[in-house]
């Protein structure tokens, strides 16, 4: 009989929704349906029991072909790389879990390498404007008991997180919200009509680029003074209005997005949607939260801010500290300078995101993609090796977008033979302790802390 | 009617496109999802050409071919979306304003009508990119 499992982990967008239900195979190797999830989760619970996904290391030859080799082979190689390599940059982590970037930091350590993951291209200003001004934050399930007011800035979550607004942000009943949506009022910033602002109440379509101008102008509203009659294209009748939703609101909540941090002002543009929630807080309460894009990449953060101390962009050539400066460290501004030599993207796909003048540096050097799928970066890497779907096939702890951590489990096996993220890391590691005679620390203190997986050590 | 247009760029999300990519990145529903210019009905009168015209969208960091569309969600005259992905980072600035973040947004394009250019897959695009494409694929 196929089985019913419930109360699934979705490894989709930031909202890691996990009340999934998933329909299994009697063997317990395909999904058959699945519920509750969006076009997205399901499309990617039904990818992982494709028949075309690689189950084996692919190195490129030199004619331009690619070659099954065993994993034994692929550690091999990736182990001698990384030693080899004088400032490797190992990159990706979108969507792996946080058992696998704790391995792969680890390797990270061992190689010198910079260790970076996709916030770099994606919230990282945000990162840079919180360590500049705090991150007056909640989670989303205060969000969904409490906030009446809900302004989404330059994010589109019935695109990018498609159950983010009936889970969290506008439909759900709560336990001050109990109207739901008809309790709740809606304000979207966008330079485009989007499927979320066709939700709004309010929707303030701003002038592309002009989000640090609308911010200041609620700010300075706020705080009781005049503004111009047009600010970033919206008139000032309409800002006064969305200010007033605001200040009698009982709790606002602000989500923001790549509206802010992918243009210009960047990190500016977060530091002033965080005074704006400050200065919010003077009238009534309020609260802000990055849109994260992945189920977990809020986890890279967590993890290597405990290991390291710095969320991203960590750069550990110097061997003796961890040293961060987005800029300087960053992926892109590394891969455009040239001053890397190897490049590991782990679940992620640097091939297709990275714009296409970096992905043409990187590739001067080696080049190796972890990864489940065939993906850009796979298809032009010198390596490639799959590894089971996290969220699907391994189960493992990954941080929502309020960074409340949450257990994944696994619903199906993964293909005969293919390792997990951690478990090839690990091995990876231990490859390059034998490489260099030295003694494999981690995994040997590992034990203590972590017992579930050494077993099969 | 202008000879070419410059247009305020953007590219980001869209559901489509999510989907397809965790379809498969060489599928056709990629293609489909990703390859195209979102434009505003009278920015395309002003080019001279009809929907679903193949345009060449040029910016300081390259040149793609992709086929303009009417917007499925409201793009106001003179900004231009293309979905994130591989024809959208053929022309997406890498510089970051040192914070490590590119400009996928918020940068200028010239947008040309190309009617018997041919829009080519991701893999062409990547794999051109770094000297590994073969007709035929690998």
């Amino acid at each position: 009989m196929p089985k019913w499992i419930t109360q699934v982990g979705c490894p989709y967008c930031g909202s890691s929704c996990d009340d999934l239900e998933v329909l299994v195979s009697d063997d317990g190797k395909k999904v058959l349906e699945t519920r509750n999830a969006c076009v997205i989760g399901n499309e990617i619970f039904h990818h992982a029991s494709s028949p075309n996904r690689p189950t084996r290391p692919r190195m490129r030859q030199e004619d331009g072909t690619v070659k099954e080799v065993t994993y034994d082979e692929a550690i091999d190689y990736t182990a001698k790389t990384l030693l080899k390599a004088k400032k490797p940059l190992i990159y990706g982590f979108g969507s792996t879990n946080c058992e696998g970037m704790s391995a792969v930091a680890r390797v990270a350590e061992k190689a010198g390498a910079v260790l970076d993951n996709c916030a770099s291209i994606c919230h990282g200003p945000s990162f840079l404007a919180i360590f500049d001004n705090g991150y007056p934050s909640c989670t989303l399930g205060e969000v969904k008991n409490r906030a009446d007011v809900v302004l989404f800035w330059g994010c589109n979550p019935m695109h990018a997180h498609p159950r983010h607004t009936s889970r969290y942000s506008i439909f759900p009943r709560g336990f001050f919200t109990t109207k739901g949506n008809m309790q709740r009022t809606i304000i979207c910033v966008d330079p485009r009509e989007t499927d979320t602002a066709k939700l709004a109440d309010i929707h303030l379509m701003i002038d592309q680029g002009h989000d640090y101008e609308l911010f200041d102008a609620f700010r300075t509203v706020l705080r009781g003074h005049d503004i111009p009659d047009v600010v970033a294209g919206i008139k000032k009748e309409q800002i006064l209005e969305a200010a007033g939703k605001m200040k009698n609101g009982r709790f606002v909540m602000i989500f923001y997005g790549m509206g802010c941090c992918h243009t210009d002002g960047r990190n500016h543009n977060v530091d002033i949607a965080i005074s704006t929630t400050r200065d919010l807080n003077s009238h009534t309460k309020a609260s802000i939260m990055a849109m994260r894009g992945h189920y977990n990449i809020a986890g890279p953060g967590q993890v290597w801010s405990w290991q390291f101390g710095f969320p991203y962009c960590v750069d550990l050539s110097r061997g003796t500290h961890a040293h961060m400066n987005p800029g300087e460290t960053s992926s892109i501004d590394l891969a455009m300078r040239d001053e890397v030599d190897c490049f590991v993207n782990v679940g992620t796909d640097a091939g297709a995101h990275f714009p296409i003048e970096a992905v043409r540096h990187l590739k001067k050097h080696p080049f190796i993609t972890v990864d489940p799928n065939i993906c850009m970066a796979s298809e032009i890497s010198d390596l490639h090796i799959p590894v089971r779907v996290v969220g699907v096939e391994e189960p493992g702890v990954v941080y929502r977008m309020d960074n409340v951590p949450i257990q994944f489990k696994k619903v199906v096996d993964g293909p005969d033979g293919v390792l997990s993220d951690e478990e090839l890391f690990d091995r990876v590691y231990e490859r390059m302790c034998e490489l260099t005679e030295t003694e494999p620390i981690w995994i040997l203190n590992r034990g203590h802390a972590h017992g579930s997986s050494t077993a099969e050590q | 009617m202008k000879e070419k247009i410059v247009l305020n760029m953007i590219t980001q999300r869209a559901i489509e496109e999510g989907q397809a990519m965790e379809k498969g990145k060489t599928t056709p529903e990629y293609f489909k999802a990703c390859s195209i210019v979102e434009m505003n009905p009278e920015d395309m009168k002003k080019l001279g050409i009809w929907r679903n015209t193949n345009v060449r969208v040029t910016s300081e960091a390259g040149s793609v071919i992709v086929k303009a569309i009417e917007p499925t969600q409201y793009v106001p005259p003179g900004l231009a979306h293309i979905r994130q992905g591989v024809w959208a980072n053929q022309v997406v600035p890498p510089r970051t304003q040192s914070t490590g973040t590119p400009q996928y947004s918020g940068f200028p394009v010239t947008i040309e009508p190309a009617i018997d250019e041919r829009i080519k897959t991701a893999l062409e695009l990547v794999q051109g990119a770094v000297g590994l494409w073969k007709e035929g694929g690998n």
